[in-house]
Protein backbone atom coordinates (compact mmCIF):
# COMPACT_ATOMS: atom_id res chain seq x y z
CA UNK A 1 0.00 0.00 0.00
CA UNK A 2 2.69 2.42 1.06
CA UNK A 3 4.80 1.34 -1.88
CA UNK A 4 1.96 2.08 -4.28
CA UNK A 5 1.40 5.47 -2.76
CA UNK A 6 5.05 6.39 -3.16
CA UNK A 7 5.03 5.22 -6.74
CA UNK A 8 1.99 7.37 -7.42
CA UNK A 9 3.68 10.37 -5.90
CA UNK A 10 6.78 9.78 -8.00
CA UNK A 11 4.62 9.64 -11.13
CA UNK A 12 2.91 12.91 -10.23
CA UNK A 13 6.27 14.62 -9.80
CA UNK A 14 7.59 13.21 -13.04
CA UNK A 15 4.51 14.42 -14.89
CA UNK A 16 4.74 17.86 -13.31
CA UNK A 17 8.41 18.22 -14.17
CA UNK A 18 7.72 17.33 -17.80
CA UNK A 19 4.73 19.70 -18.01
CA UNK A 20 6.50 22.62 -16.39
CA UNK A 21 9.47 21.93 -18.64
CA UNK A 22 7.18 22.38 -21.64
CA UNK A 23 5.92 25.67 -20.23
CA UNK A 24 9.32 26.96 -19.21
CA UNK A 25 11.57 25.96 -22.10
CA UNK A 26 10.13 28.31 -24.78
CA UNK A 27 10.82 31.34 -22.59
CA UNK A 28 14.25 30.04 -21.57
CA UNK A 29 15.10 29.46 -25.20
CA UNK A 30 14.23 33.01 -26.22
CA UNK A 31 16.21 34.43 -23.28
CA UNK A 32 19.24 32.26 -24.08
CA UNK A 33 18.98 33.25 -27.73
CA UNK A 34 18.90 36.94 -26.84
CA UNK A 35 22.29 36.58 -25.15
CA UNK A 36 24.03 35.20 -28.25
CA UNK A 37 25.95 37.20 -30.81
CA UNK A 38 24.04 37.64 -34.09
CA UNK A 39 26.40 35.22 -35.89
CA UNK A 40 25.97 32.70 -33.09
CA UNK A 41 22.19 33.22 -33.33
CA UNK A 42 22.00 32.35 -37.02
CA UNK A 43 24.48 29.50 -36.83
CA UNK A 44 23.30 26.05 -37.90
CA UNK A 45 23.25 23.71 -36.07
CA UNK A 46 22.25 25.99 -33.20
CA UNK A 47 24.09 25.71 -29.92
CA UNK A 48 21.90 25.43 -26.85
CA UNK A 49 23.88 27.87 -24.77
CA UNK A 50 25.54 31.08 -25.91
CA UNK A 51 29.27 30.65 -26.53
CA UNK A 52 29.84 33.89 -24.70
CA UNK A 53 27.15 35.94 -23.05
CA UNK A 54 26.72 39.27 -24.78
CA UNK A 55 24.24 42.14 -24.65
CA UNK A 56 25.03 43.32 -28.13
CA UNK A 57 21.49 42.58 -29.40
CA UNK A 58 19.99 44.80 -26.74
CA UNK A 59 22.38 47.55 -27.71
CA UNK A 60 21.48 47.33 -31.40
CA UNK A 61 17.78 47.27 -30.57
CA UNK A 62 18.11 50.51 -28.65
CA UNK A 63 20.58 52.22 -30.97
CA UNK A 64 19.61 51.12 -34.44
CA UNK A 65 16.13 49.85 -33.84
CA UNK A 66 14.62 52.88 -32.15
CA UNK A 67 13.56 50.64 -29.31
CA UNK A 68 13.99 53.39 -26.73
CA UNK A 69 11.14 55.32 -28.37
CA UNK A 70 8.82 52.30 -28.32
CA UNK A 71 9.69 51.56 -24.74
CA UNK A 72 9.02 55.16 -23.76
CA UNK A 73 5.68 55.24 -25.62
CA UNK A 74 4.55 52.00 -24.04
CA UNK A 75 5.50 53.20 -20.56
CA UNK A 76 3.66 56.51 -20.96
CA UNK A 77 0.55 54.82 -22.30
CA UNK A 78 0.54 52.13 -19.63
CA UNK A 79 1.01 54.48 -16.70
CA UNK A 80 -1.40 57.22 -17.79
CA UNK A 81 -4.09 54.81 -18.90
CA UNK A 82 -3.84 52.84 -15.68
CA UNK A 83 -4.15 55.97 -13.53
CA UNK A 84 -7.24 57.06 -15.48
CA UNK A 85 -8.69 53.56 -15.24
CA UNK A 86 -8.26 53.49 -11.46
CA UNK A 87 -9.85 56.88 -10.88
CA UNK A 88 -12.84 56.64 -13.18
CA UNK A 89 -13.62 52.96 -12.57
CA UNK A 90 -13.48 53.40 -8.81
CA UNK A 91 -15.83 56.39 -9.08
CA UNK A 92 -18.25 54.46 -11.27
CA UNK A 93 -18.08 51.32 -9.15
CA UNK A 94 -18.73 53.38 -6.03
CA UNK A 95 -21.73 55.14 -7.55
CA UNK A 96 -23.24 51.82 -8.59
CA UNK A 97 -22.60 50.19 -5.23
CA UNK A 98 -23.54 52.86 -2.70
CA UNK A 99 -26.12 55.23 -4.22
CA UNK A 100 -29.75 54.66 -5.00
CA UNK A 101 -30.61 56.63 -8.09
CA UNK A 102 -32.79 56.50 -11.13
CA UNK A 103 -31.34 54.23 -13.81
CA UNK A 104 -28.62 52.61 -11.72
CA UNK A 105 -29.58 49.08 -12.71
CA UNK A 106 -29.86 50.03 -16.34
CA UNK A 107 -26.39 51.61 -16.28
CA UNK A 108 -24.86 48.54 -14.62
CA UNK A 109 -26.42 46.23 -17.19
CA UNK A 110 -25.33 48.62 -19.92
CA UNK A 111 -21.73 48.55 -18.71
CA UNK A 112 -21.67 44.77 -18.57
CA UNK A 113 -23.31 44.49 -21.98
CA UNK A 114 -20.38 46.31 -23.54
CA UNK A 115 -18.46 43.07 -22.94
CA UNK A 116 -20.51 41.70 -25.83
CA UNK A 117 -18.97 44.28 -28.15
CA UNK A 118 -15.23 43.60 -28.05
CA UNK A 119 -12.88 45.80 -30.03
CA UNK A 120 -12.50 43.08 -32.67
CA UNK A 121 -16.11 43.72 -33.71
CA UNK A 122 -15.99 47.52 -33.95
CA UNK A 123 -12.47 48.09 -35.32
CA UNK A 124 -13.84 49.93 -38.34
CA UNK A 125 -16.17 52.49 -36.72
CA UNK A 126 -13.63 52.97 -33.89
CA UNK A 127 -11.06 53.90 -36.49
CA UNK A 128 -13.48 56.47 -37.97
CA UNK A 129 -14.35 57.90 -34.52
CA UNK A 130 -10.67 58.14 -33.59
CA UNK A 131 -9.88 59.91 -36.86
CA UNK A 132 -12.84 62.28 -36.51
CA UNK A 133 -11.78 63.25 -32.99
CA UNK A 134 -8.23 63.94 -34.17
CA UNK A 135 -6.85 61.11 -32.04
CA UNK A 136 -5.36 59.21 -34.96
CA UNK A 137 -1.61 58.74 -34.45
CA UNK A 138 -1.92 60.24 -30.99
CA UNK A 139 -0.95 58.32 -27.87
CA UNK A 140 -4.11 59.73 -26.23
CA UNK A 141 -6.04 57.54 -28.63
CA UNK A 142 -4.68 54.46 -26.89
CA UNK A 143 -4.72 55.99 -23.40
CA UNK A 144 -8.29 57.23 -23.00
CA UNK A 145 -10.61 54.83 -24.87
CA UNK A 146 -9.42 51.60 -23.17
CA UNK A 147 -9.40 53.25 -19.72
CA UNK A 148 -13.07 52.52 -19.06
CA UNK A 149 -13.29 48.80 -18.42
CA UNK A 150 -16.56 47.04 -17.56
CA UNK A 151 -14.56 44.44 -15.64
CA UNK A 152 -12.97 47.12 -13.48
CA UNK A 153 -16.27 48.83 -12.67
CA UNK A 154 -17.86 45.51 -11.82
CA UNK A 155 -14.94 44.37 -9.65
CA UNK A 156 -15.02 47.58 -7.61
CA UNK A 157 -18.80 47.60 -7.30
CA UNK A 158 -18.85 44.05 -5.97
CA UNK A 159 -16.19 44.92 -3.42
CA UNK A 160 -17.86 48.12 -2.21
CA UNK A 161 -21.25 46.43 -1.81
CA UNK A 162 -19.76 44.97 1.35
CA UNK A 163 -19.04 48.39 2.90
CA UNK A 164 -21.69 49.20 5.58
CA UNK A 165 -23.86 52.23 4.80
CA UNK A 166 -23.61 53.36 8.44
CA UNK A 167 -19.95 54.22 7.91
CA UNK A 168 -20.84 56.64 5.12
CA UNK A 169 -23.84 58.09 6.99
CA UNK A 170 -21.68 58.78 10.02
CA UNK A 171 -19.24 60.76 7.88
CA UNK A 172 -22.10 62.65 6.24
CA UNK A 173 -23.47 63.65 9.64
CA UNK A 174 -20.01 64.98 10.44
CA UNK A 175 -20.42 67.24 7.43
CA UNK A 176 -18.17 65.55 4.87
CA UNK A 177 -19.04 66.36 1.27
CA UNK A 178 -19.74 63.50 -1.13
CA UNK A 179 -16.48 64.17 -2.93
CA UNK A 180 -14.48 64.11 0.32
CA UNK A 181 -16.30 60.93 1.29
CA UNK A 182 -15.07 59.32 -1.87
CA UNK A 183 -11.43 60.25 -1.45
CA UNK A 184 -11.10 59.97 2.34
CA UNK A 185 -13.23 56.91 3.05
CA UNK A 186 -13.99 54.91 -0.08
CA UNK A 187 -10.57 54.98 -1.73
CA UNK A 188 -8.69 53.79 1.39
CA UNK A 189 -11.27 51.05 1.99
CA UNK A 190 -11.13 49.90 -1.62
CA UNK A 191 -7.34 49.80 -1.70
CA UNK A 192 -7.07 46.00 -2.02
CA UNK A 193 -9.43 45.82 -4.98
CA UNK A 194 -7.94 48.94 -6.56
CA UNK A 195 -4.50 47.33 -6.45
CA UNK A 196 -5.88 44.21 -8.14
CA UNK A 197 -7.30 46.41 -10.88
CA UNK A 198 -4.01 48.33 -11.11
CA UNK A 199 -2.07 45.12 -11.74
CA UNK A 200 -4.49 43.94 -14.39
CA UNK A 201 -4.67 47.31 -16.10
CA UNK A 202 -0.89 47.50 -16.19
CA UNK A 203 -0.70 44.11 -17.83
CA UNK A 204 -3.54 44.79 -20.29
CA UNK A 205 -2.10 48.09 -21.45
CA UNK A 206 1.49 46.93 -21.57
CA UNK A 207 0.60 43.91 -23.69
CA UNK A 208 -2.13 45.59 -25.74
CA UNK A 209 -1.92 45.20 -29.46
CA UNK A 210 -5.28 45.85 -31.09
CA UNK A 211 -5.76 49.46 -29.93
CA UNK A 212 -2.30 50.53 -31.10
CA UNK A 213 -2.84 48.67 -34.36
CA UNK A 214 -5.98 50.69 -35.11
CA UNK A 215 -4.90 54.07 -33.75
CA UNK A 216 -1.17 54.28 -34.57
CA UNK A 217 0.61 54.19 -37.92
CA UNK A 218 3.45 56.64 -37.29
CA UNK A 219 6.60 54.64 -36.35
CA UNK A 220 7.56 57.36 -33.87
CA UNK A 221 4.39 56.50 -31.91
CA UNK A 222 4.72 52.70 -32.01
CA UNK A 223 4.32 50.74 -28.82
CA UNK A 224 6.56 47.72 -28.28
CA UNK A 225 3.90 45.23 -29.32
CA UNK A 226 3.06 47.14 -32.48
CA UNK A 227 6.74 47.46 -33.37
CA UNK A 228 7.43 43.75 -32.88
CA UNK A 229 4.40 42.70 -34.91
CA UNK A 230 5.32 45.02 -37.76
CA UNK A 231 8.96 43.95 -37.87
CA UNK A 232 8.22 40.25 -37.68
CA UNK A 233 6.08 40.54 -40.81
CA UNK A 234 8.97 41.93 -42.85
CA UNK A 235 10.65 39.87 -45.52
CA UNK A 236 14.06 39.93 -43.87
CA UNK A 237 13.28 39.46 -40.23
CA UNK A 238 15.92 41.05 -37.99
CA UNK A 239 15.81 38.27 -35.40
CA UNK A 240 18.59 39.53 -33.08
CA UNK A 241 16.86 42.88 -32.45
CA UNK A 242 13.38 41.37 -32.33
CA UNK A 243 14.36 38.75 -29.78
CA UNK A 244 16.08 41.37 -27.65
CA UNK A 245 12.97 43.60 -27.77
CA UNK A 246 10.71 40.70 -26.80
CA UNK A 247 12.87 39.78 -23.84
CA UNK A 248 12.95 43.35 -22.53
CA UNK A 249 9.19 43.71 -23.08
CA UNK A 250 8.60 40.73 -20.77
CA UNK A 251 10.63 42.11 -17.87
CA UNK A 252 8.15 44.68 -16.43
CA UNK A 253 5.37 42.11 -16.57
CA UNK A 254 7.62 39.52 -14.95
CA UNK A 255 8.37 41.89 -12.08
CA UNK A 256 4.67 42.59 -11.56
CA UNK A 257 4.01 38.86 -11.70
CA UNK A 258 6.65 37.99 -9.11
CA UNK A 259 5.51 40.69 -6.68
CA UNK A 260 1.75 40.46 -7.08
CA UNK A 261 1.14 36.81 -7.94
CA UNK A 262 -1.37 36.36 -5.11
CA UNK A 263 -3.47 39.39 -6.07
CA UNK A 264 -3.44 38.33 -9.70
CA UNK A 265 -4.80 34.92 -8.90
CA UNK A 266 -7.43 36.45 -6.63
CA UNK A 267 -8.47 38.84 -9.37
CA UNK A 268 -8.98 36.08 -11.91
CA UNK A 269 -10.86 33.90 -9.48
CA UNK A 270 -13.22 36.61 -8.22
CA UNK A 271 -14.10 38.09 -11.57
CA UNK A 272 -13.48 35.15 -13.89
CA UNK A 273 -13.45 37.83 -16.56
CA UNK A 274 -10.92 39.41 -18.75
CA UNK A 275 -10.76 42.88 -20.13
CA UNK B 1 -22.75 72.50 8.88
CA UNK B 2 -22.43 75.20 6.29
CA UNK B 3 -24.79 73.70 3.80
CA UNK B 4 -28.52 73.77 3.94
CA UNK B 5 -30.32 70.44 4.01
CA UNK B 6 -31.93 71.12 0.62
CA UNK B 7 -28.60 71.69 -1.09
CA UNK B 8 -27.26 68.57 0.53
CA UNK B 9 -30.13 66.50 -0.84
CA UNK B 10 -29.59 67.83 -4.33
CA UNK B 11 -25.89 67.06 -4.12
CA UNK B 12 -26.64 63.48 -3.18
CA UNK B 13 -29.02 63.13 -6.10
CA UNK B 14 -26.59 64.45 -8.65
CA UNK B 15 -23.29 63.07 -7.42
CA UNK B 16 -23.71 59.45 -8.59
CA UNK B 17 -24.26 60.70 -12.13
CA UNK B 18 -21.14 62.83 -11.88
CA UNK B 19 -19.16 59.82 -10.67
CA UNK B 20 -20.42 57.83 -13.64
CA UNK B 21 -19.87 60.54 -16.25
CA UNK B 22 -16.30 59.69 -17.37
CA UNK B 23 -17.13 56.01 -17.85
CA UNK B 24 -20.43 56.79 -19.54
CA UNK B 25 -18.73 59.23 -21.91
CA UNK B 26 -16.00 56.78 -22.87
CA UNK B 27 -18.41 53.89 -23.31
CA UNK B 28 -20.73 56.14 -25.28
CA UNK B 29 -18.11 57.54 -27.61
CA UNK B 30 -15.94 54.46 -27.99
CA UNK B 31 -18.41 51.59 -27.74
CA UNK B 32 -22.06 52.57 -28.23
CA UNK B 33 -21.65 55.10 -31.06
CA UNK B 34 -19.16 52.91 -32.96
CA UNK B 35 -21.46 49.93 -32.53
CA UNK B 36 -24.36 51.87 -34.05
CA UNK B 37 -22.17 53.17 -36.86
CA UNK B 38 -20.94 49.65 -37.47
CA UNK B 39 -24.52 48.59 -38.14
CA UNK B 40 -25.09 51.57 -40.46
CA UNK B 41 -21.84 50.98 -42.38
CA UNK B 42 -22.84 47.38 -42.97
CA UNK B 43 -25.63 48.62 -45.25
CA UNK B 44 -23.33 50.85 -47.30
CA UNK B 45 -20.39 50.63 -49.67
CA UNK B 46 -18.30 52.87 -47.37
CA UNK B 47 -14.62 53.01 -48.36
CA UNK B 48 -13.33 54.82 -45.29
CA UNK B 49 -13.12 58.19 -46.98
CA UNK B 50 -15.92 59.79 -48.94
CA UNK B 51 -17.87 57.15 -50.74
CA UNK B 52 -20.87 55.98 -48.77
CA UNK B 53 -24.07 55.00 -50.57
CA UNK B 54 -26.78 52.92 -49.02
CA UNK B 55 -26.93 49.61 -50.80
CA UNK B 56 -29.44 47.82 -48.61
CA UNK B 57 -28.72 44.19 -47.91
CA UNK B 58 -26.26 43.83 -50.76
CA UNK B 59 -23.23 43.30 -48.48
CA UNK B 60 -24.98 40.54 -46.61
CA UNK B 61 -26.15 38.89 -49.81
CA UNK B 62 -22.60 39.06 -51.18
CA UNK B 63 -21.22 37.54 -48.01
CA UNK B 64 -23.48 34.53 -48.48
CA UNK B 65 -21.56 33.73 -51.67
CA UNK B 66 -18.17 34.83 -50.36
CA UNK B 67 -15.92 31.79 -50.38
CA UNK B 68 -13.03 33.54 -48.70
CA UNK B 69 -15.13 34.69 -45.76
CA UNK B 70 -16.73 31.32 -45.09
CA UNK B 71 -13.38 29.60 -45.50
CA UNK B 72 -11.87 31.76 -42.79
CA UNK B 73 -15.01 31.34 -40.69
CA UNK B 74 -14.78 27.57 -41.06
CA UNK B 75 -11.07 27.62 -40.21
CA UNK B 76 -11.83 29.60 -37.07
CA UNK B 77 -14.56 27.14 -36.12
CA UNK B 78 -12.29 24.14 -36.63
CA UNK B 79 -9.58 25.88 -34.62
CA UNK B 80 -12.12 26.49 -31.83
CA UNK B 81 -13.32 22.89 -31.90
CA UNK B 82 -9.74 21.64 -31.60
CA UNK B 83 -8.36 24.15 -29.13
CA UNK B 84 -11.23 24.42 -26.63
CA UNK B 85 -11.30 20.76 -25.50
CA UNK B 86 -7.50 20.71 -25.33
CA UNK B 87 -7.47 23.84 -23.17
CA UNK B 88 -10.16 22.29 -20.99
CA UNK B 89 -8.27 19.03 -20.53
CA UNK B 90 -4.93 20.79 -20.04
CA UNK B 91 -6.30 23.25 -17.50
CA UNK B 92 -8.27 20.66 -15.55
CA UNK B 93 -5.43 18.16 -15.65
CA UNK B 94 -2.82 20.57 -14.34
CA UNK B 95 -5.29 21.89 -11.76
CA UNK B 96 -5.92 18.34 -10.49
CA UNK B 97 -2.19 17.68 -10.23
CA UNK B 98 -1.54 20.98 -8.49
CA UNK B 99 -4.28 20.71 -5.87
CA UNK B 100 -2.60 17.63 -4.37
CA UNK B 101 -0.34 17.93 -1.40
CA UNK B 102 3.08 18.10 -2.98
CA UNK B 103 6.26 20.07 -2.52
CA UNK B 104 7.03 23.09 -4.72
CA UNK B 105 3.34 23.38 -5.62
CA UNK B 106 3.54 27.18 -5.80
CA UNK B 107 6.52 27.09 -8.14
CA UNK B 108 4.86 24.60 -10.49
CA UNK B 109 1.72 26.76 -10.56
CA UNK B 110 3.75 29.90 -11.25
CA UNK B 111 5.61 28.26 -14.13
CA UNK B 112 2.41 27.16 -15.84
CA UNK B 113 0.67 30.46 -15.16
CA UNK B 114 3.50 32.73 -16.29
CA UNK B 115 2.97 32.40 -20.10
CA UNK B 116 -0.54 33.87 -19.75
CA UNK B 117 1.13 37.16 -18.90
CA UNK B 118 3.25 37.24 -22.04
CA UNK B 119 1.63 39.31 -24.79
CA UNK B 120 0.12 37.45 -27.74
CA UNK B 121 2.59 39.11 -30.08
CA UNK B 122 5.58 37.89 -28.07
CA UNK B 123 4.00 34.44 -27.71
CA UNK B 124 3.78 34.33 -31.49
CA UNK B 125 7.37 35.45 -31.84
CA UNK B 126 8.67 32.91 -29.31
CA UNK B 127 7.00 30.04 -31.10
CA UNK B 128 7.98 31.26 -34.53
CA UNK B 129 11.57 31.21 -33.34
CA UNK B 130 11.07 27.60 -32.23
CA UNK B 131 9.03 26.37 -35.20
CA UNK B 132 10.97 28.18 -37.95
CA UNK B 133 11.35 25.77 -40.86
CA UNK B 134 15.02 26.43 -41.49
CA UNK B 135 16.14 28.22 -38.35
CA UNK B 136 13.95 26.73 -35.62
CA UNK B 137 15.47 24.70 -32.84
CA UNK B 138 12.67 22.13 -33.04
CA UNK B 139 13.64 20.96 -36.51
CA UNK B 140 17.23 20.75 -35.33
CA UNK B 141 16.18 18.43 -32.49
CA UNK B 142 14.09 16.39 -34.91
CA UNK B 143 17.09 16.00 -37.20
CA UNK B 144 19.25 15.03 -34.23
CA UNK B 145 16.86 12.18 -33.54
CA UNK B 146 17.33 11.05 -37.12
CA UNK B 147 14.07 12.22 -38.65
CA UNK B 148 13.39 14.55 -41.54
CA UNK B 149 12.75 18.21 -40.62
CA UNK B 150 9.05 19.12 -40.68
CA UNK B 151 7.81 22.12 -42.69
CA UNK B 152 6.00 23.66 -39.72
CA UNK B 153 5.16 27.05 -41.12
CA UNK B 154 5.15 26.40 -44.87
CA UNK B 155 2.53 23.64 -44.70
CA UNK B 156 -1.06 24.69 -44.03
CA UNK B 157 -2.02 21.86 -41.72
CA UNK B 158 1.18 22.11 -39.71
CA UNK B 159 0.88 25.88 -39.45
CA UNK B 160 -2.58 25.49 -37.92
CA UNK B 161 -1.09 22.99 -35.50
CA UNK B 162 1.58 25.46 -34.41
CA UNK B 163 -1.19 28.01 -33.76
CA UNK B 164 -3.00 25.47 -31.58
CA UNK B 165 0.17 24.64 -29.64
CA UNK B 166 1.04 28.30 -29.06
CA UNK B 167 -2.56 29.01 -27.97
CA UNK B 168 -2.50 26.15 -25.48
CA UNK B 169 0.81 27.34 -24.09
CA UNK B 170 -0.46 30.87 -23.62
CA UNK B 171 -3.95 30.11 -22.23
CA UNK B 172 -3.89 26.94 -20.11
CA UNK B 173 -2.47 28.66 -17.02
CA UNK B 174 -5.29 31.20 -16.90
CA UNK B 175 -8.00 28.56 -16.84
CA UNK B 176 -5.98 26.33 -14.55
CA UNK B 177 -6.14 29.03 -11.88
CA UNK B 178 -9.95 29.14 -12.12
CA UNK B 179 -10.14 25.35 -11.89
CA UNK B 180 -7.81 25.30 -8.88
CA UNK B 181 -10.08 27.74 -7.02
CA UNK B 182 -13.12 25.64 -7.85
CA UNK B 183 -11.40 22.40 -6.81
CA UNK B 184 -10.26 23.88 -3.53
CA UNK B 185 -13.80 24.94 -2.71
CA UNK B 186 -15.07 21.34 -2.80
CA UNK B 187 -15.37 20.21 0.85
CA UNK B 188 -12.86 17.49 1.75
CA UNK B 189 -15.58 15.63 3.66
CA UNK B 190 -17.18 14.61 0.37
CA UNK B 191 -14.05 12.74 -0.61
CA UNK B 192 -13.56 11.26 2.84
CA UNK B 193 -17.10 9.92 2.87
CA UNK B 194 -16.64 8.44 -0.61
CA UNK B 195 -13.38 6.84 0.42
CA UNK B 196 -15.02 5.19 3.45
CA UNK B 197 -17.70 3.86 1.11
CA UNK B 198 -14.90 2.31 -0.92
CA UNK B 199 -15.04 4.53 -4.01
CA UNK B 200 -11.94 4.37 -6.20
CA UNK B 201 -10.15 7.57 -7.20
CA UNK B 202 -11.59 7.28 -10.71
CA UNK B 203 -15.09 6.94 -9.27
CA UNK B 204 -14.50 9.89 -6.97
CA UNK B 205 -13.43 12.01 -9.93
CA UNK B 206 -16.45 11.16 -12.08
CA UNK B 207 -19.04 11.06 -9.29
CA UNK B 208 -17.92 14.00 -7.14
CA UNK B 209 -15.36 16.26 -8.79
CA UNK B 210 -16.71 16.51 -12.30
CA UNK B 211 -20.39 17.11 -11.37
CA UNK B 212 -19.41 19.78 -8.83
CA UNK B 213 -17.18 21.47 -11.40
CA UNK B 214 -19.99 21.75 -13.93
CA UNK B 215 -20.61 25.51 -13.59
CA UNK B 216 -16.88 26.24 -13.73
CA UNK B 217 -16.44 23.93 -16.70
CA UNK B 218 -19.22 25.68 -18.56
CA UNK B 219 -17.70 29.09 -17.87
CA UNK B 220 -14.27 27.98 -19.03
CA UNK B 221 -15.58 26.40 -22.21
CA UNK B 222 -17.48 29.56 -23.14
CA UNK B 223 -14.61 31.91 -22.28
CA UNK B 224 -12.16 29.88 -24.34
CA UNK B 225 -14.66 29.70 -27.22
CA UNK B 226 -14.90 33.51 -27.23
CA UNK B 227 -11.10 33.67 -27.14
CA UNK B 228 -10.91 31.35 -30.12
CA UNK B 229 -13.26 33.41 -32.25
CA UNK B 230 -11.31 36.58 -31.44
CA UNK B 231 -7.90 35.00 -32.16
CA UNK B 232 -5.71 37.35 -34.17
CA UNK B 233 -2.52 38.91 -32.69
CA UNK B 234 -0.84 35.62 -31.81
CA UNK B 235 -1.45 34.29 -35.31
CA UNK B 236 -0.34 37.52 -36.93
CA UNK B 237 3.05 37.22 -35.24
CA UNK B 238 3.40 33.45 -35.59
CA UNK B 239 2.26 32.70 -39.13
CA UNK B 240 1.07 36.05 -40.49
CA UNK B 241 -2.06 34.19 -41.59
CA UNK B 242 -0.12 31.98 -43.97
CA UNK B 243 1.08 29.99 -45.73
CA UNK B 244 -1.23 31.50 -48.32
CA UNK B 245 -4.40 32.05 -46.33
CA UNK B 246 -4.22 28.79 -44.40
CA UNK B 247 -4.19 30.36 -40.95
CA UNK B 248 -6.18 33.51 -41.75
CA UNK B 249 -8.98 33.41 -39.21
CA UNK B 250 -12.06 35.57 -39.16
CA UNK B 251 -10.78 38.67 -37.33
CA UNK B 252 -7.72 38.95 -39.53
CA UNK B 253 -9.91 38.48 -42.59
CA UNK B 254 -12.15 41.35 -41.49
CA UNK B 255 -9.13 43.49 -40.64
CA UNK B 256 -7.61 42.99 -44.09
CA UNK B 257 -10.85 43.78 -45.89
CA UNK B 258 -11.34 46.92 -43.82
CA UNK B 259 -7.86 48.37 -43.68
CA UNK B 260 -5.87 46.87 -46.55
CA UNK B 261 -8.61 46.69 -49.16
CA UNK B 262 -10.60 49.60 -47.58
CA UNK B 263 -13.90 47.83 -48.15
CA UNK B 264 -15.21 49.11 -44.86
CA UNK B 265 -18.90 48.69 -45.58
CA UNK B 266 -18.44 45.09 -46.59
CA UNK B 267 -16.10 44.38 -43.66
CA UNK B 268 -18.67 45.93 -41.29
CA UNK B 269 -21.26 43.43 -42.46
CA UNK B 270 -18.79 40.62 -41.70
CA UNK B 271 -18.22 42.13 -38.25
CA UNK B 272 -21.97 42.03 -37.57
CA UNK B 273 -21.98 38.30 -38.28
CA UNK B 274 -19.05 37.78 -35.92
CA UNK B 275 -20.86 39.94 -33.36
CA UNK B 276 -23.78 37.51 -33.23
CA UNK B 277 -21.43 34.62 -32.54
CA UNK B 278 -19.65 36.46 -29.73
CA UNK B 279 -22.83 38.01 -28.29
CA UNK B 280 -24.51 34.62 -27.97
CA UNK B 281 -21.42 33.18 -26.29
CA UNK B 282 -21.13 36.16 -23.90
CA UNK B 283 -24.79 35.86 -22.99
CA UNK B 284 -24.24 32.17 -22.23
CA UNK B 285 -21.24 33.19 -20.13
CA UNK B 286 -23.40 35.48 -17.96
CA UNK B 287 -25.90 32.68 -17.48
CA UNK B 288 -23.14 30.22 -16.64
CA UNK B 289 -21.50 32.61 -14.20
CA UNK B 290 -24.78 33.19 -12.39
CA UNK B 291 -25.31 29.48 -11.96
CA UNK B 292 -21.75 28.91 -10.80
CA UNK B 293 -19.98 29.55 -7.56
CA UNK B 294 -17.85 32.25 -9.13
CA UNK B 295 -19.40 35.37 -7.70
Amino acid sequence: MKYRKNLKKLLVYLLLIIISGLFLIPVLWIVLSSLKTPTDLYKWPPSLFPKEITFVNFETAFKKGNFGVYFYNTTVVTILSTIITLIINTMAGYALAKYKFYGSNLILIGFLSTLMIPLEIIMIPIFIVIRTLGLYNSLWGIIIPPAATPTGVFLIRQYLLGVPDELLEAARIDGASEWRLFWNIIVPIAKPVISVLAIFSFMWRWNDFLWPLIVISDPQKYTIQLAISNFIGEFNVDWPSLIAMSVISMIPVLIVFLIFQKQLVKGIVTSGLKE
Amino acid sequence: MGKSYRLYKIERKIIPYLFLTPNLLIFGIFVIIPALYGVIYSFTNFDGLSKMDFIGLKNYINILHDHLFWQSFLRTTIYAIVVVPLIYIGALGTALLLTQKIAFRGIFRAIIYWPTMVSFIVVGLIWKWIFGDSFGVLNYLIELMGYKPIPWLSNGFNANMTVVIASLWSRIGFYMVIFIAALESIPATYYEAAEIDGASSVQRFFKITLPLLKPTSLLIIILSLIDAFKAFPLILALTGGGPGRDTTYVVQHIYEFAFTKTKMGYASAMSIILFFVIAILTWLQFKAARGGEIS
